[in-house]
């Protein structure tokens, strides 16, 4: 397909895409546009712990690197949370090439809009957007490759951190207080339960968003936790009034190295079951 | 069956020509001024939310003078065009040469084959790490193009702006107060009446930031500057 030309775009200009690039994708490079009509099952890489908790200023959004492919570790340090904009992250969980893709035209699509005019998105119509990309995407989920983001941000008209989660066909629902997905999703629910307090600081709300992530790890084989020896750590970004900052790997390492300090001394989380123990033959 | 008057060639163009500067000229000007850090743009606009400067990717903005309904149709074609571009290929494959490229064959085509030429005239700037790599293109209603440095003046007055900026344009680079302040000064002197902050529409792309380089200075920070 040739590319096309400038007057493409001026052509039309009244019923052409409007401020959507979508649509701007979809008429003119149709062959870019992400692939819904597969017709047999497919396996990509997946597995994963994606979170988001809300505090004091805004929110907390992380996630680990990890992606497996069946039992195999396919990747040890992607990333798994992305800014959609200033005030907004995507964290993704599922098949992670159409969840990359997903995230990018959804970047893509905000940052157009807001150019063409000359207005941002509130943030409600950000995460309906994207409800209404995952369900675009259901035919590809139906086949296999299910993308299930969560989607955090400042909403700057109601001066607080909001999180959205999404199911399989573009349902999306708002979460108060705190929201995990992907396969060690329960486990990083659980911890955050028990942990989660109104009004936290920005380091308390980090120090449990990445206790969450270790507990997660420490259940589910799809979630890596952090790996000290090649110094990867989870990805982990505040959002609040002011925009934007992703926590930096030494706060993590310090974070996670008091972590592991605490657990040692007092291992209240043991799992491990002593086969010798009488009744257990049953 | 009569047959229709000849006119040359050299007159239909000149007429379109002059049709197109004489509704360039009753339009408002805009002045664009490189300095220390980018590129700074200051216009004369009354309306807080019509803009004549406009970001249009990460490094490059856009300024029009003219018909709005035409210079913006053009702005939004070419935002359309650079993100489907950045979205194929990579961020880094966006240029302004490119994209005035683009703009200087669609306003050439409109010139020559639409009964009405373009009455605007617009400029796309960029800035890249360092101070030799800023570029200015710009581009007439014809389609023809300019590569210019230092400063761009467009619109009704642009000579007389010109020539102000000609004698005031210092030889070392300016801060941003010095630059919107030289600019805020060329277009009163040329248009011969008072501009509060609030009546201006001021812009910069700043090297300095991180990805997206353009950002628009509010009526606070103008007054600041200009105080």
């Amino acid at each position: 397909m040739t590319e096309p030309s400038l007057g493409d775009f001026l052509r039309n200009p009244v019923h052409g895409p409007g401020s959507s690039f979508t649509e701007v994708l979809k008429t003119h490079a149709p062959g870019e546009f992400p692939r819904r009509d597969l017709t047999q099952q497919v396996h990509a890489p997946e597995g994963t712990t994606v979170l988001a908790l809300r505090y004091k200023d805004g929110v907390i959004v992380a996630g680990d690197r990890r992606a497996t492919e069946g039992f195999q570790i396919a990747h040890r340090s992607i990333e798994k949370v992305f800014a959609a904009d200033d005030h907004s992250a995507v964290a993704i969980a599922g098949a992670a090439g159409p969840a990359v893709e997903m995230v990018r035209l959804f970047q893509t699509e905000l940052e157009h809009y807001e150019k063409v005019e000359g207005d941002r998105l509130s943030l409600e119509g950000k995460a309906n957007k994207l409800s209404q990309m995952i369900r675009a995407n259901l035919p590809a989920a139906m086949q296999g490759l299910v993308v299930v983001p969560v989607f955090a941000g400042y909403d700057l008209a109601r001066k607080a951190g909001r999180i959205f989660k999404y199911d399989v066909t573009g349902g999306r629902y708002e979460e108060d207080d705190y929201h995990a997905t992907g396969s060690g999703g329960k486990d990083a629910r659980s911890s955050l339960k028990k942990r989660f307090r109104d009004g936290m600081t920005g380091e308390e709300a980090v120090k449990i968003a990445i206790e969450a992530l270790f507990d997660a790890a420490d259940e589910d084989v799809g979630t890596g936790g952090p790996d000290l020896m090649r110094g990867i750590f989870p990805n982990v970004v505040s959002i609040k009034e002011s925009g934007m900052s992703e926590v930096d790997e030494d706060t993590l390492r310090r974070l996670f190295e008091e972590l592991i300090a605490e657990r040692r001394d007092h291992p209240n989380e043991s799992h491990t079951v002593d086969v010798r123990r009488a009744g257990s033959e049953e | 069956m009569p047959s229709p008057y000849y006119v040359s060639p050299e007159q239909l163009m000149k007429d379109k020509a002059d049709y197109a500067r004489k509704g360039i000229a009753r339009g408002k000007s805009i002045v664009a001024l490189e300095y220390a850090d980018g590129v700074c743009f200051v216009a004369e606009n009354t309306s807080a939310t019509l803009h004549k400067i406009s970001e249009i990717y990460d490094r490059i903005a856009f300024a029009g003078v003219g018909k709005f309904n035409e210079f913006e149709q053009l702005r939004i074609g070419g935002i359309r065009l650079v993100d489907l571009k950045g979205y194929q290929y990579s961020r880094e494959d966006v240029t302004a040469k490119g994209l005035a490229n683009a703009y200087s064959q669609s306003l050439g085509a409109i010139f020559t084959s639409e009964v009405k030429p373009y009455e605007i005239e617009i400029l796309v700037a960029s800035v890249g790490d360092e101070t030799d790599d800023t570029e200015l293109f710009h581009i007439l209603y014809d389609g023809s193009v300019s590569d210019r440095q230092r400063w761009v003046a467009m619109g009704g007055q642009s000579e007389a702006l010109g020539a102000h900026l000609d004698t005031n344009y210092p030889k070392k680079l300016m801060s941003l107060k010095v630059a919107v302040e030289l600019g805020h000064k060329a277009l009163v002197t040329v248009e011969g009446h008072e501009m509060p902050a609030g009546t201006l529409e001021v812009a910069v792309l700043d090297r300095g930031r991180s990805r997206r380089k353009f950002r628009r200075l509010f009526e606070d920070e103008v007054s600041q500057l200009l105080s």
